[in-house]
This record gives structure tokens, sequence and C-alpha cells, in this order.
């Protein structure tokens, strides 16, 4: 769901630097408050798993291909103003160097996966997992349900910014300007394959981690709130 | 072992497997995710080329287009996974030297 240049006009694109802007300064304000300085490697490695997990493509057989963003991890272990950092970086560096996601449509692309999806898969992780034991069963599921629903939430969002375009921008004879298909095709084509199959990813890559975490470092999933 | 390096290990591992990102896809013959489409790709699916779109897809050159070096265009597969690897390399070093950097600027010093 890396939406590149030309896709969204310039409406979409001013709208969506414009809301960011403020949540990046809010992310630095609270991330500055509550960051640890033994808590920078983590955010490093938060970001470089996201950027590296968005690599694997997976394909629907003969169709179109999704990733996993990897964006909800960071939101558990770090709380989601870091992660919407860390996310950030990772997506400003696929647009910059891979051409991954267009300049113009770095604003809608954060605020997709950088801000939506950590903070919608946070707060579900928090209320699944509330007063469940560190090592619990309950966490691991909660991670997989936040996962899910952050990735999926995320995918909404960018068919939504898809499909709004040409009714935005479109010539006087009707062909678009930019984004070709409406709402009533990119909605149920970006929701449906992320639904389908790209959210499981997300959800097994997430839960899986969280395992791995309970075991190798439980402390972790103690602390780190944001 | 620290938690941390064990991560690192687990990045790297990641990074060796990442051509399957792009093997997998290619053996089932997927194309583009959706809305990630080519002009030519494009042109097919609606029959013509959005003005607008033509006009700012080709806005920013980037150095490593799709995790693939310029000018190995028509190259095997073999060759795109060893240019994935190193884009995937690449990535990951500006990536961490950003977020470290960020993060020094921003965390509280001590514990």
């Amino acid at each position: 769901m890396h939406i590149p240049d030309g896709y969204l006009g310039p409406a979409a694109c001013g709208f969506f630097y414009a809301a960011m802007l403020p949540i990046w300064t809010a992310a630095a304000r609270i991330v500055k408050k509550t960051l640890k300085a033994r808590q920078v490697p983590l955010l490093a490695i938060g970001a470089a798993f996201s950027f590296v997990i968005m690599m694997f493509n997976v394909p629907i057989p003969g169709g179109s291909t999704g990733h996993a963003v990897g964006g909800v991890l960071a939101a558990i272990l770090l709380g989601p103003w870091a992660a919407c950092i860390a996310i950030t970086v990772a997506l400003v560096v696929q647009a910059l160097l891979f051409g991954d996601g267009g300049i113009t449509a770095i604003g809608a692309n954060c605020f997709n996966m950088a801000f939506v999806l950590p903070f919608v898969g946070y707060y579900i992780y928090k209320a699944l997992s509330h007063n469940a034991p560190v090592g619990s069963k309950r966490r691991v599921l909660a991670a997989g349900v936040a996962g899910y629903i952050g990735l999926n939430v995320a995918a909404l969002l960018a068919g939504v910014e898809f499909g709004l375009q040409p009714l935005l921008h479109h010539t006087a004879d009707g062909q678009a300007l930019y984004s070709p298909y409406g709402l009533n095709i990119a909605v149920p084509a970006m929701a449906g394959e992320h639904l389908l199959i790209f959210g499981w990813i997300e959800a097994i890559v997430t839960a899986l981690v969280i395992k791995f975490l309970q075991k190798q470092a439980p402390e972790l999933l103690k602390e780190g709130r944001g | 072992m620290k938690i941390t390096t064990k991560l690192w290990i687990g990045l790297s591992v990641l990074i060796a497997l990442s051509p399957l990102g792009l093997l997998i896809p290619e053996h089932f013959k997927a194309g583009a995710a959706w809305g990630e489409w080519g002009m030519d790709e494009i042109k097919k699916l609606v029959g013509y080329v959005p003005k607008g779109l033509e006009k700012l897809a080709p806005l920013w050159n980037a150095p490593i287009p799709d995790y693939a070096f310029k000018g190995w265009e028509g190259k095997g597969l073999s060759h795109l996974s060893f240019a994935y690897i190193i884009s995937a390399v690449a990535g990951i070093a500006v990536i961490v030297s950003a977020a470290l950097l960020i993060g020094k600027l921003l965390a509280k010093k001590g514990k």
C-alpha cells in the first residue's frame, strides 16, 4: 500500500502532509519525554524490521502482491509514538532510495502506515492483553489480532484515498486525472486482499515475535510505554 | 547473549531470505501491488493514462528503483536477487543510522 507519485491529486497530497506535520511534532515531543537511552537500539531495530518485512512481497497467484508492515510490533514494544517515528524513517528511505511510495505521497503513506496502523494496533493490543501475565497466551493472541486489524484499517484507508481521486479530479469527459478507480472498486480491492491474505501475515509475524520475546526478553513486554 | 544481539541476528537472517519476496511472486506470476502500476499496466487496465498521473509519476528518480540496479533490466533472477539483498543492506544501513541519530537526539540520558 505504498501509494506512488501520480496516484493522489494535489488536494490529498497536501492534506496528508498537513495532517502529518502536527503528528510528527507531537511524536518528537512525546518520545523525547518517554524514550530511554537504552531503548534507542530497539527504535533502530524496529525501523529496520519494518523496512525488511515490507520487502517480503506475498503473491495472490496471477494477481497482485502485498506485504506486512511490521509496525504493530514496534508499537507494542516502544509505544505508538516511537513506532510512528520508526516507521516514518523506513517509509521515507523507501521513497527516496528505492522509489517505493511517492515523494508527494509520503504524507499519505505515513498517515496510513506510520500513524493509523501503529495506533490502532497498539490500543487493540493494550485492550486485549489488559491484566494478562507477561508470559500468557493471551498476549500472543492479542498481538496477532492487533497486527491483523492494524494492517487492515491502514489498507482500508489507502483504498478510500485511492477511491476518492476520480471524484476529486477528472476531465470534462469523465477521465480520471490521477488514480482512476472509484471507491466502489478501490475499497473492496484494497480491503479484500488485506482481509484475506496480507493481514494474516502481519498477524503471524507480530504474534511470533511476541512469543519469542516472552521467552527471551520478557522485560521488553513490561515496559516501553509511550 | 543480549536480546538486541539476537534481534540483529534475526534481522540479518531476514535480509538473507529477502529475495523470497521477489522470487515467490515471480513464481506465481503475480504482478504489481494494487494501485502501484506502471504506465503501461495502467493503460492496459483502464484504456488510457490519466493526465495528472502521467505528469507526476516520473517526479522522482530513485537511485535504486524498485530494489534493482539501473542498467540491470532484463538480467536474470539471480542478479535481481543479489540486487535485492544489497538493497536490503543499504536500506537498513541508512535507516539504522537515521533512527539511532533521531533516538540519540530525543532520548533521555541515563537509564
